[in-house]
């Protein structure tokens, strides 16, 4: 289970209204590479994950990325706050405005809607954290092209550290491979998949 | 940074109280993933532990002062009027910013 911590990760105070950025930033709501799609992927994939520091890795930094989560719904939401029609239809924000007014719904930039085919979670320890490896760099390409377009400082400073945080996972999933690697038997390390494989050790 | 020192806590207003929480709680998440993967590393234990213990208390004097952030950290008493956790502001509404 889980308890809400009433702030958010890193402190944000956006001062000017964007619509046109909130529409570039939502795709981090539920995009493609979205903190949504991050989290369900590490919290999904780390119940039959065999070693629990793996396990228990999936389980903080899917946490974390609820916290991201958070945070990239407030920056939206302060990015629309106090809207005017005429400033909604010329930042190009009309079409999200008449399916869901300002509230906040998970979909890329694009329009499409958040679905869980965006991730994976495939059942073999190599191959999941091989996923969240891309997963995390396509996060932090994502976050390095909403800042070419963003020019609002208040915007940047949390994106930056939101980038950073991708970075930082990449790390620790880095990691998690390398200690993936070492336990595998390797006479039989491609054939065997740790999650699934449990008799072929013994045949 | 941070250092226990007597009564250095309790002259912070609000809004420093709020960074240190927020620099403190960093350094906790930042060494819970690094211990993930680096489980026997004893001087990052100490770290995490110094971080954290710090992290329980500037929370606790948190919700003392102005409402709690977990309902962990809910303080209340039989003569309390008024239920603090739903009535102060969300953060995503400029409340522990």
């Amino acid at each position: 289970m889980w308890n809400y911590e009433k702030r958010l990760q890193y402190p944000l105070k956006i001062q000017n209204t964007n619509p046109k950025l909130a529409q570039f930033i939502i795709s981090q709501y539920g995009g493609p590479d979205g903190e949504l799609g991050a989290s369900m992927r590490y919290l999904s994939q780390r119940y039959t994950m065999p070693y629990p520091e793996v396990a228990g890795l999936l389980t903080d930094i899917g946490t974390e990325e609820l916290a991201h989560f958070e945070m990239i719904g407030a920056i939206v939401y302060q990015l629309t706050r106090d809207l005017t029609v005429e400033e909604i239809e010329k930042s190009g924000f009309g079409p999200y405005y008449i399916d869901h007014t300002t509230a906040l719904w998970p979909q890329a930039a694009g329009g499409i809607p958040f679905n869980a085919c965006e991730f994976q979670s495939k059942g073999d320890a190599i191959t999941d954290l091989t996923e969240n490896l891309a997963a995390e760099q396509k996060a932090r390409t994502t976050y390095d092209n909403i800042l070419r377009v963003a020019d609002d400082p208040d915007v940047c400073d949390a994106i930056r550290f939101l980038r950073a945080r991708e970075i930082v996972h990449f790390q620790r999933f880095g990691e998690a491979l390398r200690l993936v690697q070492e336990k595998l038997d390797e006479k039989n390390f491609y054939a065997y998949n740790p999650e699934f494989d449990k008799t072929v050790q013994s045949r | 940074m941070y250092a226990n020192k007597p009564g250095m806590t309790q002259a912070m207003d609000r809004k420093k109280l709020m960074k240190a929480i927020h620099e403190v709680s960093f350094a906790v998440v930042e060494m819970t993933l690094y211990l993930d993967t680096h489980p026997y590393e004893t001087e990052a234990i100490r770290y995490f532990n110094h971080y954290n213990k710090l992290k329980n208390k500037l929370e606790k004097e948190y919700a003392a002062s102005y409402g709690p952030l977990t309902i962990a950290n809910v303080d209340g008493d039989n003569n309390d009027r008024k239920w603090k956790w739903a009535l102060e502001e969300l953060p995503w509404r400029g409340g522990c910013a």
